[in-house]
């Protein structure tokens, strides 16, 4: 079962006939190893996933094979949006700090200053 | 933790050795937290803290935990560098970011060059390549993309700059002066000659905002008299991904802290020698009951040029490592954007892909 989205398509999911949901291969267009490499790590920090890993299929195209596979039957979506939900969570994170870091320092310079 | 120093260092550790390390005070942190250094090879170099790996660790994602580790530290910060140490994030996140800075922070730039008169010397596709490159100091936030198919820009997403410019003699020269500075007018051309043209009603939004090259002794051609460029240019929003010409940085890079480990007291010669073998500043000796002693003053500042293998009676006795999730990051802007609103621009990218994807996954339940 390949499902696919309307007109041009930056996800798409490749799935053996047969299989139950919890090994899928995703397809990500217009990716590469930015969001690969990142995205890898958060998904492989779940305990949930046996399998998780990507592959830039060739360099000349810009896209990526991304492939995870569960232990239970877990769906395989799951911990694709949990991974890309928690890599949310931390890019915000790190913006807020990296935000009040940059204001301290600033304010520090201001009181040098005077 | 010694090294035996019959073992050859290559990098590859024996079942007994790793072991015997295992069982060593700190073993398996060093192996987590730390890139080893070695004589012939850089050893743990790869993140193993995943779920299962290591048996009595709990290394599944915890927000919390991440929350309290992490921070960021701003060591340095001017008009167009900055410098500042990211501790507690993986190498995966911290070097997306990295290449999110060099190519998907977008910016403006010259795209098409309308040439309607160049009798100079520099050819059209030379000239149109050069004034590509010319970083233009106006905010990517406030345009769009343009639209693949429209021919005409629209002020919404086309900024456009005029360059008209005609070298002369100059007739009040001295007659045997052969200083082109003297005898010619306008022979060489400068971003600053490039004028602002509004679109439509850009020259009510931007009356203020001073839109043109971020430097203006930027030299694009030489003219003598008689020569004359007359072109008019369209500005784009691009990325870096697509031409170097859209990317914000001069450069961004990383490294990793380095950690300067002496496994053994080291005095006397040997002490001035080792001070030798480091960058400056990174050892000191101190002067302890009349014998000189060294230590690690400032690691921080080593470029880690491996120079202490060269002296066989100390390389056993130092441990060089880095430190694997702290990252000194050093960003230097093109002067379009400030570095930190590069950064905080770049994290925002990396939110905005994630989102892209949720969304897609959501769209693609929905059907």
């Amino acid at each position: 079962m390949a499902e696919e989205a309307q007109g041009k398509p930056a996800l798409e999911l490749v799935q053996a006939d047969g299989a139950d949901g919890s090994c899928v291969t995703f397809v990500l267009h217009n990716e590469d190893h930015t969001l690969g490499n990142s995205l890898r790590y958060m998904i492989m920090k779940n305990s949930e996933v046996e399998f998780c890993g990507y592959s830039i299929t060739h360099p000349s195209e810009s896209k990526i094979n991304f492939r995870i596979q569960t232990r239970g039957g877990l769906p395989a979506v799951e911990p694709f949006r949990k991974g890309l939900t928690e890599l949310v969570d931390v890019c915000q994170h790190v913006l807020s700090k990296f935000e009040a870091g940059i204001k301290e320092y600033k304010a520090q310079k201001e009181a040098e200053m005077e | 933790m010694r090294l035996r120093r019959e073992e050859p260092d290559c990098g590859r550790v024996t079942c007994w050795g790793r072991a015997r390390k295992m069982a060593a005070r700190g073993g398996v942190e060093e192996m987590r937290s730390r890139v080893i250094l070695g004589e012939f090879g850089v050893r743990n170099v790869h993140t193993t803290d995943f779920p299962g790996n290591y048996p009595g660790y709990d290394d599944a994602w915890d927000q919390a935990k991440f929350e309290q580790n992490f921070r960021v530290d701003v060591i340095h910060m001017d008009e167009n560098t900055l410098e500042f140490d990211m501790v507690g994030i993986d190498a995966a996140i911290a070097n997306a970011f990295r290449r999110i800075l060099l190519a998907e922070v977008p910016t403006i730039a010259v795209e098409k060059v309308f040439v309607y008169n160049n009798t100079s010397i520099v050819q059209d596709e030379i000239l149109a390549h050069r004034l590509g490159l010319i970083p233009i100091r106006a905010d990517p936030r406030l345009f769009e993309y343009k639209n693949q198919d429209d021919e005409e820009g629209t002020e919404i997403d086309t900024l456009q700059f005029q360059l008209k410019i005609k070298c002369k003699q100059n007739p009040r020269a001295a007659k045997d002066s052969s200083d082109p500075n003297e005898l010619y007018i306008n022979h060489k051309v400068y971003s600053k000659h490039m004028t602002w043209v509004p679109l439509g009603n850009q020259a009510d939004l931007f009356a203020d905002a001073d839109l043109r090259p971020v430097h203006d002794d930027i030299l694009i051609a030489q003219l003598r008299p008689g020569q004359e460029i007359d072109v008019l240019m369209h500005c784009v929003k691009g990325i870096g991904k697509d031409h170097a010409k859209f990317s914000p940085v001069a450069t961004a890079s990383y490294r990793l802290l380095p950690e300067i480990t002496l496994l053994q007291p080291i005095e006397g010669e040997a002490a001035e020698t080792l001070k030798k073998c480091f960058s400056p500043g990174v050892i000191e000796i101190q002067n302890i009951k009349g014998k000189k002693v060294a230590k690690v003053a400032n690691a921080r500042m080593d470029t880690f040029s491996r120079e202490i293998f060269r002296h066989d009676d100390l390389k056993n006795l130092v441990r060089l490592a880095r430190v694997r999730d702290h990252y000194i990051f050093s960003v230097e802007s093109t002067g379009i954007l400030p570095p930190d609103v590069l950064m905080s621009e770049a994290i925002k990218v990396l939110i905005g892909k994630c989102r892209r994807f949720l969304d897609e996954l959501d769209s693609n339940h929905m059907d």
